[in-house]
């Protein structure tokens, strides 16, 4: 190890903080809605409210319960999109690479997500 | 030169292998795109005994075998966005000549996640991804100086090639 590693580890740490911490901020604001899109395209929004099971397009199955959503079935070979954590903070994101299935959290009224999309 | 072949089919195997071994290790800790790098290993020996082209054809060579035998058309597209910005950017570290071989791997394991979340974002046309970006950031330094530190001890004993 040389002393620019020790530089270097502190900047990348720095880099993912900053990252984190602007996430928090913008996670922070009030979670409304998911919104799921297929290969770009939006599917559907729901209310993160209602209980609901969603199928989209036989390939995935999201489940909204108290406020949080999960992925409990996809036909993708590698499931990583099953295992991925429960999300229900404003910004958070399960993805179905295979699938091409995207879904996010997104705020109600004024969803951050779609001002910094744009 | 007939040795050389000898050691890059040798490097590509175990590259292959490690690849392999990676699949078998189930840590899953709810978010995609966490995992040690253990071929990485395997492109720094080779980086650092044989050359910039080798370490090359040996990360799309190796992407290229363990994605038809494990993946899928998917994961080699992943793969190779990650393995080929990573080579890249440890490549140009080691020429700055500035970082040991652990500040070099450091670097190649947080652009390899960089590069495949770039390609994700792409191809899902969403910037839902960069959601990831703080985590595989942080979980890509930390593997990166866990396999910085093994090439090193392993470049140290294996001066012979």
């Amino acid at each position: 190890m040389r002393k620019n590693d020790f530089i270097l580890f502190a900047f990348l740490l720095l880099i993912a903080a900053t990252g984190y911490l602007l996430y928090a901020k913008l996670g922070n604001r009030e979670a409304g809605m998911v919104r799921v899109s297929v290969d770009g395209e939006v599917f559907g929004t729901y209310s993160l409210k209602e209980d609901k099971e969603i199928v989209i397009h036989d390939s995935n199955i999201i489940l909204i319960q108290d406020e949080c959503v999960d992925m409990i079935e996809a036909d993708c070979p590698d499931q990583i999109c099953v295992k991925h954590k429960i999300i229900s903070k404003n910004l958070e994101t399960i993805v179905c690479l295979p699938n091409k299935v995207v879904v996010e959290i997104v705020g109600g009224e004024n969803a951050v997500h779609d001002a910094l999309a744009n | 030169m007939k040795t050389k072949v000898a050691y890059f089919g040798v490097f590509t195997a175990l590259a292959l292998i490690f690849s392999y071994v990676e699949t078998l290790i189930p840590i899953h800790l709810g978010i995609p795109g966490i995992k040690l790098g253990l071929a990485n290993l395997i492109v720094l020996l080779v980086l650092f005994k044989m050359g910039t082209k080798e370490a090359y054809i040996l990360t799309v060579v190796r992407i290229l075998l363990a994605g038809f035998l494990f993946g899928s058309m998917f994961s080699i597209l992943y793969s190779l966005a990650g393995g080929l910005v990573s080579l890249t950017g440890m490549w140009l570290l080691k020429n700055i000549d500035k970082f040991s071989i652990v500040g070099i791997s450091m670097v190649g394991g947080v652009l390899h996640n960089i590069g495949q979340l770039v390609v994700a974002g792409f191809v899902l046309e969403t910037f839902g991804v960069i959601y990831y970006f703080p985590v595989l950031f942080v979980s890509g330094t930390l593997t990166g100086i866990l396999i910085g530190f093994i090439a090193g001890e392993m470049l140290k004993r294996l001066h012979k090639i």
